[in-house]
């Protein structure tokens, strides 16, 4: 298993290098991004695409993933993106409990007067 | 189709491990599937922390001094840190164990300075008066909307457990690769290759964490600078 798993160790130290400095170039992107002005939406696609991107150069290099076997690469990541798509599911109720919880702003209103019965 | 049927039928490439499906060690294989359902603990912390954040009030506080480069040299250190485990690895593979030893100590002390300024930073907040159930003052009446909707006193419950449970990782991380690279020379390559991937997973979080609570909660509009007290 030993010798096994050495000659299984691709990558130069020049190729980590690289992968490093595109990591710290997306990160100062990331920072300038923070202070040009621009609407919530944007900014937040915007910053999840390079952390996806990051992420994706993380895993593949540093983590090896990339030189590692088809089957063990579709059997961790398709699951995670699945499992992680499905947590969306909670986001229409944030954005409804938004409404819910700030109708009441104005006073609410007051029950009409009692109608007189004969 | 019967089972000797198929097992002609599909050429032998796809499965050809017998014994080692994936080509990794179950030790290996353990750790990714550990990495998998962790990285689904954070996903589920930062989308209920979207979650919150979407249907509250949520102030923006953070000035560029001290959080946002105190986060950015965090981030520098993290990126390093893999960097020099990544070279850890790498001389671990050609079975310089002593060289390997050297690198995984330069990612402790990365990894360390991590958890210093991130500590340091924590102060900073917790002395301005954030707490995980309230907010500062000062942040209380500069975030309150026009229509007096104060925010949401949860961000300082959000950011301290995210980041507390990143700090956490990373706090463990480095004991572990303090115990790794104690015993380098007796463990296999495989074990400095595991820890090495934990160390990575570690770096992969804050990529998400630092854009998603420190870039998200940058203060752009320089509420915080007209406020007493700052």
């Amino acid at each position: 298993m030993n010798a096994h798993a050495e000659e299984h160790f691709a990558g130069s130290n020049k190729l980590f290098i690289s992968i490093w400095v595109w990591l710290v170039v997306l990160t100062l992107i990331e920072i300038f991004l923070a202070y040009r002005p621009m609407s919530t939406a944007i900014m937040l696609t915007i910053l999840l695409g390079l952390s996806i991107i990051k992420a994706a150069l993380i895993v593949a290099y540093f983590m090896h993933l990339k030189f590692e076997r088809l089957s063990l690469i579709l059997t961790l990541v398709p699951m995670l993106v699945v499992c992680i798509c499905l947590l969306f599911v909670f986001f229409p109720d944030s954005f409804r409990s938004a409404g819910l919880r700030y109708q009441f702003k104005q006073p609410p209103p007051v029950a009409p007067p009692p109608v007189e019965e004969f | 189709m019967s089972t000797e049927a198929r097992a002609d039928f599909f050429p032998a490439a796809d499965w050809e491990g017998g014994a080692l499906p994936y080509r990794v060690g179950h030790r290996k294989l353990g750790m990714w599937l550990f990495i998998v359902s962790d990285s689904l603990t954070f996903s589920a912390l930062l989308i209920g922390y979207s979650y919150l954040r979407a249907s509250n009030v949520w102030p923006t506080p953070f000035p560029f001094y001290p959080s946002i480069v105190f986060a950015s040299v965090m981030t520098f250190c993290l990126l390093s840190s893999s960097l020099t485990m990544v070279f850890g690895v790498s001389a671990s593979s050609k079975g310089d164990k002593a060289k390997a030893r050297k690198w995984i100590l330069a990612t402790i002390f990365f990894g360390a300075a991590f958890v210093v300024l991130h500590l340091i930073e924590w102060n900073h907040l917790i002395h301005q008066g954030m707490r995980p159930f309230y907010l500062p003052e000062s942040w209380v009446q500069a975030f309150t909307t026009t229509d007096g909707i104060p925010p949401s006193p949860l961000f300082g419950a959000t950011f301290f457990t995210i980041t507390g449970l990143h700090m956490f990782h990373v706090a463990t991380g480095v004991i572990y690769l303090a115990v790794v690279a104690a015993r380098v020379k007796k463990l296999k390559h495989e074990d400095v290759e595991i820890s090495g991937l934990y160390w990575h997973f570690v770096d992969l979080v804050w990529m998400f964490v630092f854009p998603l609570i420190y870039i998200m909660s940058v203060d752009m509009h320089g509420h915080l600078a007209g406020v007493a007290g700052h």
